[in-house]
């Protein structure tokens, strides 16, 4: 559905991506993680149009979508959410995810009867009637969420939607990406909460300084030393395999 | 065309272009550490030059020794209006504070129409008429003085700022404001110290303007978009682009009026502003945002 | 600016009641000072539409909006001086001159990607070059301006009874008022408020922000010029200080700001006002400049302490709370 091919893009000096590649199939959950400072979010940028990419290619269900405005790409079927939520702070939360609705719907009350169900399944019903900017963190995840999903999107772009979560509120948005996935919407999500991240998705990419270093299931990723070392820094990593540490005992 | 007649208008533009320096280096102190944008700029002018007005004619002080009266009162004005007004307000979209500055304008605007009425005045001190040769052109000493004068606030100014330590705290407080917090700038201060050298540079252009044009309530409109086209010519922050902007913005009303007529003279600046919007909107020197 | 529109919502007997007030007005006061008061405060509701559908419900601050009016007014001027076609014609064509104008200005602004301040003050540049331009050249009849001669009748839109006037701006304002109603509740006016609450999330969200901000200016441009040919032909008299000077451009924004941006009364409420401390310190002193000395002092207040505009006093009052049910 989504293929990221030698994807950069520099900033002056710093190589903010580095000719990364990656690639989403049909109804999976796939996640992008890497430390801090990594170009996750800025990657998710240009994929979805913000940013202009220095070189590579973004294809998506087939079309190059590379260099496409934003709007376009969205329309096409690809949102994403943000990291640092913006939500339209003077509307309520039913006018917010109404306005994603109307992407779906041309008319009023299709949309928003569309929104008040995307709240039911998001969990946010009882908020709708609320301004956005009175929201808790939690909430306003919820709205991008809300928002993104109401657009009736074939790509879900989701980039920390657990940031400032407690654990009962992302056992809850892990139950939701499950439901979503399985309605037939294909996931890529930048995440930091490893147990989520473990727990929800297919594929893992692992992105560090711009590049993606390793990529695999949970459990091939977890245990790829270049992984820990990335994380935890050089020399971190678990000794290799049983052989070779018998060999250095001998 | 007459290349004196060109050269004469290119030293009347610059002479111009220097007062318009001293006005836009006020409003760009203010966008650069305030992040605001002053729009009472025109009629904060506009009252300082009434100020000036009055001085000579209720109490015979010579305009351009009423400078020494005109700044500090201004700067005090400048000073007071932040703390009491502006400070409060610039919390939040930057549209809102150029909402306020709008409505500050008004009401400044429509007070002095109240009280001074609309008719245009002009002051006449015994020099009015006396001209100097420069080059080819016979310039009125007024201008001459009004030129020397504002460059020297210039340099006046740009020097404060790089070697005082209120200057050195102002640079910080524009570049970093919340690092300047941090080691323990009492950022509030400086901008009411900012606000008012902004508007204390009012107060000595009034004085070195008063000879040289006129004054009327409406007089600000003409101000406010020379200086804003002068601080975005040059770049909005930035000293150096306030002085060559001045310069060339002169030059362009004086060669605007020259080739195209005194009505339509004036679409120069006009259409400056427009196409550095559209095309280079962080000026000359400024900072691309 | 919010829009409070947005958590209030107009029952239709609201609308009825507004309108049949206005309908009655000119027969309870039918002295030529109150009707003229009853023009001019909806012609201020008019025009202050104009710029509250840009300014309130799109979020882009205008300062140059007496652009549109002062197109409006020449075309339909220069057209019926010139070429001696109908002032009823020139209503329309001072609402495309207007539409151009605004569509030209937006195309290039936001091309450019301007917003906010350096949006606020392109316009204004614009408003000053036309100034110009329309105080230095022939067809404009230079800084001397134009006179329309005088033909009462109907069918130049010079009516005798000022309540023809009256009947005429009222049906103009009401269709503004329509036209708000409409866009507050469309998939359009949602759009609008997605972008002036957060251009980048309204992109993400499929909308084509700038196809529907030339779209805003293009409607807020073609109201604005009929405003303009409406006052050219109640006044009979429009030179470039009238058309394209500021002081329009300042109570287009003072009305609606006042009043409540983002809402489809607020340009009203803010209108009467106006024209009633117009008229009011007009009558009682001679000082020229009050009304808008305690204007400019409102705008500060209004922006300081009720950034909704005087509206929300209303709703306040009605004791709906925000977010009810629409």
């Amino acid at each position: 559905m989504l293929q990221v091919s030698n994807l950069s893009k520099v900033f002056g000096g710093l190589r903010a991506v580095d000719d990364a590649s990656l690639q989403v199939e049909q109804g999976r959950i796939v996640a992008l993680i890497g430390p801090n400072g990594a170009g996750k979010t800025t990657l998710f940028a240009c994929i979805a149009g913000f940013l202009v990419g220095s070189g590579g290619r973004v294809h998506f269900m087939g079309t190059d979508i590379t260099g496409w405005p934003v709007h376009r790409i969205s329309r096409a079927g690809m949102v994403r959410t943000f990291q640092i939520t913006q939500p339209f702070a003077k509307l309520t939360v039913h006018e917010n995810i109404a306005v994603g609705a109307y992407q779906k719907f041309h008319d009023r009350h299709p949309a928003w009867e569309h929104a008040r169900a995307v709240a039911r399944q998001v969990g946010m019903e009882a908020l709708l009637a609320q301004p956005a900017v009175g929201l808790t963190v939690a909430g306003r995840k919820r709205l991008e969420l809300a928002r993104a999903l109401a657009t009736g999107p074939k790509l879900l772009l989701l980039d920390e939607v657990m940031a400032g979560l407690n654990p009962t509120e992302i056992l809850e948005i892990i139950g939701i990406i499950r439901t979503i996935r399985d309605s037939g919407v294909t996931v890529l999500l930048i995440e930091h909460v490893m147990h989520a991240v473990m727990s929800l998705s297919d594929h893992i990419y692992v992105l560090s300084y711009g590049k993606i270093i390793a990529q695999g299931s949970p459990q091939e990723v977890v245990a790829n030393p270049a992984v820990i070392e990335a994380y935890l820094g050089r020399g971190t990593a678990a000794p290799p395999a049983s052989g070779t540490v018998e060999n250095a005992h001998a | 065309m007459d290349p004196n007649i060109i050269a004469a208008a290119a030293i009347n533009g610059l002479l111009l272009g220097g007062i318009y320096t001293l006005v836009a280096s006020g409003l760009t102190l203010i966008y650069g550490v305030l992040h605001i944008i002053n729009f009472a700029h025109g009629s904060m002018l506009m009252l300082a030059m009434f100020g000036v007005f009055y001085l000579l004619t209720l109490l015979g002080i010579d305009p351009y020794l009423s400078i020494f009266i005109m700044v500090p009162a201004m700067f005090v004005l400048g000073y007071l209006l932040y703390k009491g007004l502006i400070g409060r307000l610039s919390s939040g979209k930057d549209e809102n504070i150029l909402l306020v500055t709008l409505g500050l304008s008004i009401l400044i605007e429509n007070l002095a129409l109240m009280f001074f009425k609309g008719d245009s005045r002009t002051i006449l001190v015994s020099y009015s008429d006396t001209m100097v040769e420069v080059g080819p052109a016979f310039v009125p000493l007024p201008k001459l003085i009004s030129f020397g004068v504002a460059m020297a606030l210039c340099a006046a100014l740009g020097l404060f700022i790089q070697r005082t330590d209120t200057g050195r705290a102002i640079r910080a407080v524009a570049k970093e404001r919340v690092g300047a917090q941090l080691v323990g700038i009492d950022v509030d201060r400086i901008f009411a110290i900012s606000y008012g050298i902004g508007l204390a540079t009012l107060g000595a252009a009034a004085s070195l303007m008063m000879p040289i044009f006129y004054v009327s309530p409406t007089v600000g409109h003409v101000f406010v978009l020379v200086a804003f086209t002068v601080v975005v010519l040059g770049g909005m922050g930035s000293f150096l682009g306030a002085v060559v902007g001045g310069l060339i913005i002169g030059l362009t009303e004086s060669f605007g009026g020259l080739f195209l007529g005194e009505s339509m003279g004036q679409i120069g600046i006009s259409l400056i502003f427009i196409l550095i919007l559209l095309f280079r909107p962080s000026g000359l020197f400024g900072t691309k945002t | 600016m919010t829009s409070v529109s947005e958590l209030k919502p107009i029952p239709w007997k609201l609308h009825l009641l507004v309108l049949a007030v206005a309908i009655a007005f000119p027969f309870v006061f039918p002295s030529n000072f109150m009707v003229n008061f009853g023009v001019m405060a909806l012609f201020y509701a008019f025009i202050g539409q104009s710029w509250n559908i840009s300014g309130g419900f799109a979020g882009q601050l205008s300062f140059g909006h007496v652009a549109f009016f002062g197109v409006g007014a020449y075309a339909s001027t220069i057209v019926q001086l010139r070429l001696g076609v109908s002032p009823w014609l020139g209503l329309p064509i001072a609402g495309l001159a207007g539409a151009a104008v605004g569509g030209a200005i937006a195309v290039l602004s936001f091309r450019a990607g301007l917003k906010g301040s350096y949006f606020a003050l392109i316009t204004l540049a614009f408003a000053e070059v036309l100034r110009i331009v329309s105080n230095s050249i022939g067809i404009t009849g230079g800084g001397l301006g134009l006179l329309i001669p005088m033909k009462i009748g109907a069918q130049n839109l010079q009516f005798a009874e000022r309540s023809g006037f009256y009947f005429l701006i009222l049906a103009l304002a009401a269709g503004s008022v329509a036209l708000a109603e409409w866009m507050r509740r469309s998939r359009f006016g949602a759009q609008l408020a997605a972008i002036r609450e957060n251009e980048d999330s309204a992109k993400a969200l499929g909308i084509n922000v700038f196809a529907e901000k030339v779209k805003v200016m293009l409607i807020s441009g073609a109201i604005g010029g009929l405003g303009g040919c409406f006052f050219a032909q109640y006044f009979l008299y429009i030179d470039p200080l009238i058309a394209f000077g500021t002081d329009k451009s300042i109570e287009m924004l003072l009305v609606s700001m006042i009043g409540g941006a983002g809402t489809v009364y607020g340009p009203l409420v803010g209108a009467v006002l106006l024209a009633l401390v117009s008229d009011v310190t007009r009558t009682l002193t001679q000082i020229q400049g009050l009304s808008l000395v305690l204007y400019g002092a409102l705008l500060v207040v209004i922006i300081a302490f009720l950034p909704n505009g005087l509206i929300e006093l209303f709703s306040r009052k009605r004791g709906r709370k925000p977010g009810s049910k629409t």
